[in-house]
This record gives structure tokens, C-alpha cells and sequence, in this order.
């Protein structure tokens, strides 16, 4: 089972996670990952590259099939205007021990951050607004799957 | 021609989601085109002129930008990105 959603709107996470755990494994693992507050943020504005995402997602996800040993993994990233609070990205993966669960998790997670088109933009009480800038850091987790 | 897509800050110093531009000589690389791109000035210049800060795809598959453009039909630059 390999699902891959792109959309605007929200998801239901116990949804998600019956879909995996039906799938007969012992393990299923997941990350939700939701607009941090504070700081006066009022929203983020998460735009993306329509034509691209939704097949480079798709090649993250075969990326983590060809590694790890899964029988499903899905993967929801939303886009356009969230408050804080909101769900943004939701990763599952349901394999037959726990390790392969939690690594490819982890895996897709990170290609996720530095391999998928999309960009933030932080909107703050006082009407400034700015454009999240990339951390080395996240490029550096992605790189270290490699090899 | 070409098709070129500009997401994120690049989109908005450029002030256009996508333009079109006459297909540049075979072997220009994605690079050169940015420079050409930057010397138009204005907006161009704002979001082009420094390299170092964009990334590209050719045919929506993230590529480096001393790739040459080839025959591909749509160029997008954008800043890295910041998803997840």
C-alpha cells in the first residue's frame, strides 16, 4: 500500500493510522507535524510546485519501499494557509517489525524537508512576513541517508 | 520558447508566476540563463542576481544549476526549499 496525498485540506489521523495497522504488520510508526506557535505567528502559507509535487513525493516514498522492507507507508502533506496548531505533513509506515517502521519514518520525514517543492511563508500579528529559510542542518539530515 | 516557473521569494521580486523566453542556444547552462535573466535588472536582478541562493528543476526533477537546459520544456528557480 503506497499512498500519497497532496491538499489543502486537513486529515484525520486515527484514519490514517487504522489504514496501516490494517495491514497486517506488527509495527506501524508515524510523524505528524503541525505549525509551531508563538512569536506572534499567525499563520503559515505553504505554497508548492503543482506540475512536481505530487510525483516527487511519489519517488520519495518509492525511495523508502526500495529500502526498507514495508508493507504500506502514507504520506499527506497539506498546502496553502494554516494556522498555528494546524497539521501540515503526516508520514506512516507499517512494516512487519519495528525498526524498518521507525527508521523509513525518520527517512522520509527528513527527504521530505529538503526533497519535496515546497516553501513556508510565516505571516505575524503585526502584518511582517517572511520567507522560512532552509537549514543546513535539514539538508544535512537528508544527506546522511544517502550511502 | 521557453517556460520558466518562479516559486516562493524568486516569484515575488520577480512579480510573475511564469514567463516565457526564447530558447536559449543548446549547451547554455541553467546558470548562464540566470545571469542573462539578472542582467535585465529590476525584479530580475533582485531575485536572480545572487546564484548561490537558488535551486532548479528541469521538467520537475530537482537539478543542479550548472546543468545545460537542453530540449526541456519548463525551467522553475526557487529557493531552496522548506517543506515538511
Amino acid at each position: 500500500m503506497k499512498r500519497v496525498a497532496v491538499q489543502a485540506g486537513d486529515f484525520d489521523v486515527a484514519t490514517e493510522l487504522a489504514a496501516l495497522e490494517a495491514l497486517g504488520g506488527g509495527g506501524v510508526a508515524s510523524f505528524t507535524g503541525v505549525v509551531r506557535g508563538g512569536g506572534g505567528l499567525v499563520a503559515l502559507e505553504l505554497e508548492h510546485y503543482p506540475a512536481m509535487t505530487q510525483a516527487q513525493v511519489d519517488r520519495i516514498c518509492d525511495e523508502a519501499m526500495a529500502r526498507w522492507p514495508l508493507l504500506g507507508l502514507s504520506v499527506i502533506h497539506r498546502f496553502g494557509r494554516l494556522e498555528p496548531g494546524a497539521r501540515i505533513v503526516f508520514v506512516g509506515t507499517a512494516s512487519r517489525h519495528r525498526a524498518a517502521a521507525l527508521e523509513s519514518c525518520a527517512f522520509l520525514i527528513d527527504w521530505l524537508k529538503s526533497q519535496a517543492p515546497f516553501w513556508k511563508k510565516e505571516h505575524f500579528a503585526d502584518g511582517a512576513a517572511g520567507w522560512v529559510e532552509a537549514r543546513a542542518e535539514d539538508e544535512a539530515k537528508a544527506k546522511g541517508w544517502i550511502g | 520558447m521557453l517556460t520558466i516557473v518562479y516559486f516562493a521569494w524568486v516569484r515575488e521580486r520577480i512579480g510573475l508566476d511564469e514567463e516565457q523566453v526564447a530558447r536559449p542556444d543548446a549547451g547554455t547552462s541553467i546558470a548562464d540563463l540566470v545571469a542573462m535573466l539578472a542582467a535585465r535588472g529590476g525584479g530580475h536582478a533582485e531575485a536572480l542576481g545572487d546564484a548561490t541562493r537558488l535551486r532548479a528543476a528541469l521538467d520537475q526533477r530537482f537539478v543542479a544549476l550548472d546543468s545545460p537546459i537542453g530540449d526541456a520544456r519548463e525551467l522553475a528557480l526557487f529557493p531552496p526549499v522548506t517543506g515538511g
